[in-house]
């Protein structure tokens, strides 16, 4: 049949071959389609949809039997909640066909094969888990699946691995037995005992070196922060002394029992867990987020103890539907909503406690942190009687843990409760939080109402932030932001410098050229140098001052104003701070005019970077400096210094990208001129000289490379220096003075050196040979040394 | 391994609205290829007194934000009720479109939609009386945006004035 033959009459012919031809793809879309909304709310039960659905698959096996393999393999991998839905599926289907279901059960080995090659650890998880419930749907031999296990479990035998990587094994035995614990213990008791013995094993002798690093709390009480691993074993522990009966899993293959229990079962094949290689990279360890007990959801169903498999059934359940519906905050509030069995259980607590499980996840949340605040704020839309007063519960129990908090995730908590408060008007029982007046300044629940104050009033002014606190709040509320010009008026005129600060205002408020203004600085004397030198050109900080105190008071109306002026007179400040002291000078200046607008010091910090007028290391130079010793412990400081970081690590990102580029193309254009292999020289000649520039082109990016990966070390050396400083002063002035090292300051402190490690591990892994040997040798202090053993311990 | 269930997990946040600028120089094409790629958002239904250093702190909630561009009236060159929020990334003003669109800034619901990017000229209204044009026809009292819509205003008559 010719395609050719457009102007043909034979419209018919065309359209016909059209529909053919777009059937399949129609038929396929609806098996995807029919396959992944099966489980959701319908009119028929879940039972009677399950059986048509096998039977409308049972009959496209023969044409699109590929298709439906490719797509219960994805929904196996991805759609973990749904779990049962579709090993029952799965079990009706090898009831009827079971061919297909040994050839699903081979497809679902090879994808395991290529998650685990791939990485994808989180999803073989699930995979496995897959599996193991297909031995409830009498798809799976039971004895084989036991084999497996005991294969994953010898991996804690293997010498010289990563801890993580035996700790994934075990973690995917332990966190299947909620589903098939039962059926196992029934028909293999005696080996499955002996595996939970070498768990014990493991688990005792298994190093935790990493937990302090990555728990939310550092009290015990009211909820120990516990590592996960143990957690899952206390829960599986706990679950075989109620002799493994589990009821929270929906067990739809239950009702099918008389027509699976006549199903043949496969035996899996041996499957030996790929060898250990350099590139793995395993998933890094966890704490166990809890707020809640029973004791606080008042009415209602009780909520499963922190030990039950419930629990954990639960919790899982619900990461799994933020991690299928993030992106969609209104479909996953529903989801989260409508989760299955929520009226036995106090649904509304563990989605709160399972949402601040991962905003405060160590070292990061799984999403980014604003998801969080939406996805709450449409779970009180959802739930208007219910969720907001759970989320007022909840805030109010932070609030009085605060003390033990971590500094980083006190930071989550702030931003998040800050933005959440300015879509609800800022009305809070402020009134509750009165007890944190009394206190000092510097001690955790004061800092918190300030900190929260001030971002709200970056949300929206001043004057609102006055009305919506009660009048004895009135010491923590942000100052005015306002700028602080210190030629202002006549009364100053006695400083150095007032009288050229003037004409340089008049200058640029007439537009004079970069030329004439540095002029009119020549006249500025410098206070760093002897009155006959000549010399006037090194680093005058007065000139700077006069320079940038003006410039930025002209400019002060808004961030554009402000930028404009960086950007017109850039020539004229690049000049004057050639020099590293010439950088910090313009920082410290910056930060004297606008102390009271720390939003705008933030973002003048990131314009100089961005236009290199200041570079990385002065950022964190300045910060660590004596003359901001006594904003260290406030919030927005630790804003800019880890936004200077990402800066610098994009930088280095974005010039490794274009070096890759270059090299791909090279690659390319070398390839091609192999294929083409003209004898014309012209063609060869030009394609020399493309080559030639290319590589010259390559070697330029090689050295831009290295020299911003040579930056980027001495950035974090620079950081890790300050800190091991200032923390090593203050242990020792303590030790000398007899006094309790452990001040709100050191706590702040070490916590911020933590999150340098925690929230840029990527980065810092390439340089952890030079820290070692350079920085956290084993004469640093244990306090601070601990801080890096533990980061270490995260990827063992 | 590749199949995706494009049809589950959708990201309809992300997605192209309806509107397209009737004064963008290039035809349906070129403009649908420039939103589809787009790192700069239009801000809609701002209060007119929420500041550039308000939205800076909202929409960096998403990641950083390279400029804002408050828009103004073509008249009075004050602010009007709208702005562009431009990014280094897409990525991040997918985020913002999924996160911040539809949230509270200054007490008000914000829209955000994709924007083919900043030209000079762009910042200002376009509706007849210098503000923007939804301004011109509302006929509700909206004391963020200037009170009653430009037409409603012109059609209450004040005391002792004839009306035509």
């Amino acid at each position: 049949m010719s395609r050719r033959r457009h102007s043909d009459g034979d419209d018919g012919g065309q359209s016909h071959k059209r529909r053919r031809t777009s059937e399949p793809v129609e038929i396929e879309d609806r098996l995807e389609s029919l396959i992944c909304r099966v489980g959701e709310k319908s009119t028929s039960s879940l039972e009677s949809n399950l059986e048509g659905l096998a039977g409308v698959l049972e009959a496209d096996l023969p044409n699109y039997k590929n298709k439906i393999l490719r797509i219960l393999c994805a929904v196996a991998r991805l759609l973990p909640e749904k779990l049962t839905v579709y090993t029952t599926l799965v079990g009706l289907l090898n009831a009827r066909n079971y061919n297909f279901g040994g050839e699903f059960v081979e497809a679902m080995i090879r994808q395991l094969k290529e998650t685990l090659k791939a990485n994808l650890y989180t999803e073989a998880l699930y995979l496995v888990r897959f599996l193991c419930d297909l031995v409830n749907c009498h798809v799976i031999a039971a004895p084989s699946m036991v084999a497996m296990f005991e294969n994953f479990v010898s991996v804690t035998q293997e010498e010289d691995v990563p801890q993580v990587r035996s700790d994934w094994f075990v973690y995917a035995v332990l966190s299947s037995l909620p589903w098939v614990g039962k059926e196992l213990d029934e028909k293999k008791d005696v080996e499955m005992d002996r595996l939970l013995n070498q768990i014990d094993g493991y688990l005792k002798r298994r190093l935790k070196t990493h937990v302090p690093m990555l728990q939310v709390w550092t009290a015990e009480k009211p909820h120990p922060q516990e590592e996960y691993l143990d957690c899952l074993y206390a829960q599986i522990q706990k679950l075989k002394k109620d002799r493994w009966q589990e009821r929270h899993i929906l067990r739809p293959y239950i009702a099918f029992d008389s027509v699976l229990c006549e199903a043949l079962q496969h035996n899996l094949p041996p499957f030996t867990p790929p060898a250990h290689m350099p590139d793995c990279q395993y998933p890094v360890p966890r704490v166990i987020f809890r707020m809640f007990d029973y004791t606080d959801a008042p009415e209602g169903p009780v909520m499963p103890g922190s030990h039950s498999v419930e629990r954990f059934v639960i919790e899982d359940n619900l990461h799994n539907i933020i991690k299928s519906h993030w992106k969609e905050r209104k479909t996953c509030a529903a989801q989260l909503l409508s989760y299955p069995g929520k009226n036995k259980i106090p649904l509304n607590y563990h989605i709160v406690e399972v949402i601040f499980g991962e905003l405060f996840q160590l070292p990061c949340p799984p999403h980014i942190d604003v998801m969080y605040t939406t996805l709450l704020i449409e779970l009180c839309k959802l739930q208007p009687g219910s969720l907001p007063q759970v989320l007022a519960q909840a805030t109010e129990m932070m609030y009085v843990r605060l003390d033990s908090m971590n500094t980083i995730c006190i930071d989550r908590l702030l931003n998040w409760f800050s933005h959440h408060l300015s879509n609800f008007q800022f009305r809070w029982s402020w009134d509750d939080w009165v007890d944190c007046l009394a206190l000092d300044a510097d001690k955790p629940k004061p800092k918190f109402v300030k900190e929260v104050l001030e971002k709200c009033m970056r949300l929206s002014y001043h004057q609102r932030i006055v009305d919506i606190v009660p009048p004895t709040f009135s010491g923590l509320i942000p100052a005015d932001p306002i700028f602080f010009y210190k030629y202002q008026d006549e009364a100053n005129s006695a400083l150095p410098g007032y009288a050229v600060a003037i004409a340089v205002g008049n200058a640029i408020k007439n537009r004079a050229s970069n030329e004439e203004i540095l002029t009119v600085l020549k006249d500025v004397p410098n206070p760093n140098q002897e009155d006959d030198d000549d010399e006037g050109e090194g680093f005058n900080p007065l000139k700077i001052e006069v320079f940038l105190q003006t410039l930025l008071h002209l400019a002060a109306k808004s961030f554009s104003h402000s930028f404009s002026a960086l950007a017109k007179f850039h020539e004229i400040l690049k000049a004057l701070t050639d020099c590293d002291e010439g950088k910090l000078h313009i920082l410290r200046v910056v930060y004297e005019v606008w102390k009271n607008h720390p939003q705008m010091v933030s973002v003048l910090v990131d314009k100089l970077i961005r236009t290199q007028i200041v570079d990385c290391a002065a950022v964190a130079n300045w910060l660590f400096s004596p003359s901001m010793a006594h904003e260290f412990t406030r919030f927005y400081v630790w804003e800019i210094l880890h936004s200077t970081i990402r800066k610098m690590n994009k930088h280095v990102q974005k010039i490794q990208k274009e070096l890759e580029e270059a090299k791909d193309k090279l690659e390319r254009q070398q390839h091609k001129k192999q294929k083409d292999s003209g004898d014309e020289e012209d063609m060869e000649k030009n394609s020399e000289d493309e080559d030639g520039q290319l590589e010259e082109q390559i070697e330029r990016l090689q050295e831009k490379v290295e020299s911003a990966q040579s930056e980027q070390k001495n950035l974090f050396l620079v950081i890790f220096q300050r800190f091991i400083m200032m923390l090593t002063e203050h242990l020792v002035r303590c030790e000398t003075g007899s006094v309790d090292f452990s001040t709100p300051w050191y706590k702040n402190c070490i916590e911020r050196l933590q999150q340098i490690f925690l929230m840029h591990h990527v980065t810092i892994q390439q340089y952890m040979g030079t820290l070692e040997n350079l920085l956290f040798t084993a004469e640093l202090d244990h306090h601070i040394l601990a801080v890096y053993q533990q980061f270490c311990a995260l990827q063992l | 391994m590749s199949i995706k269930l494009n049809a589950l997990f959708s990201d309809s946040y992300v997605d192209v609205s309806q509107y397209r600028d009737q004064h963008f120089k290039g035809n349906r094409y070129e403009q649908e290829k420039l939103l589809k790629q787009a790192n700069t958002l239009y801000v809609g239904n701002l209060s007119f007194y929420t500041t550039e250093e308000q939205v800076y702190e909202l929409f960096s909630k998403s990641g950083d934000v390279k400029r804002i561009i408050i828009g103004l009236d073509k008249v009075k060159k004050t602010a009007c009720g709208f702005c562009f929020v431009e990014y280094y990334t897409r990525t991040d003003a997918e985020n913002a479109m999924r996160f911040v669109n539809g949230t509270r800034l200054d007490d008000r619901i914000i829209r955000t939609d994709w924007d083919a990017g900043f030209k000079e000229g762009r910042q200002y209204g376009r509706g007849k009386s210098g503000g923007q044009v939804r301004d011109e026809y509302r006929q509700d009292y909206d004391p963020a945006r200037g009170g009653y819509g430009k037409l409603a205003q012109l059609q209450r008559p004040p005391e002792g004035r004839n009306s035509f």
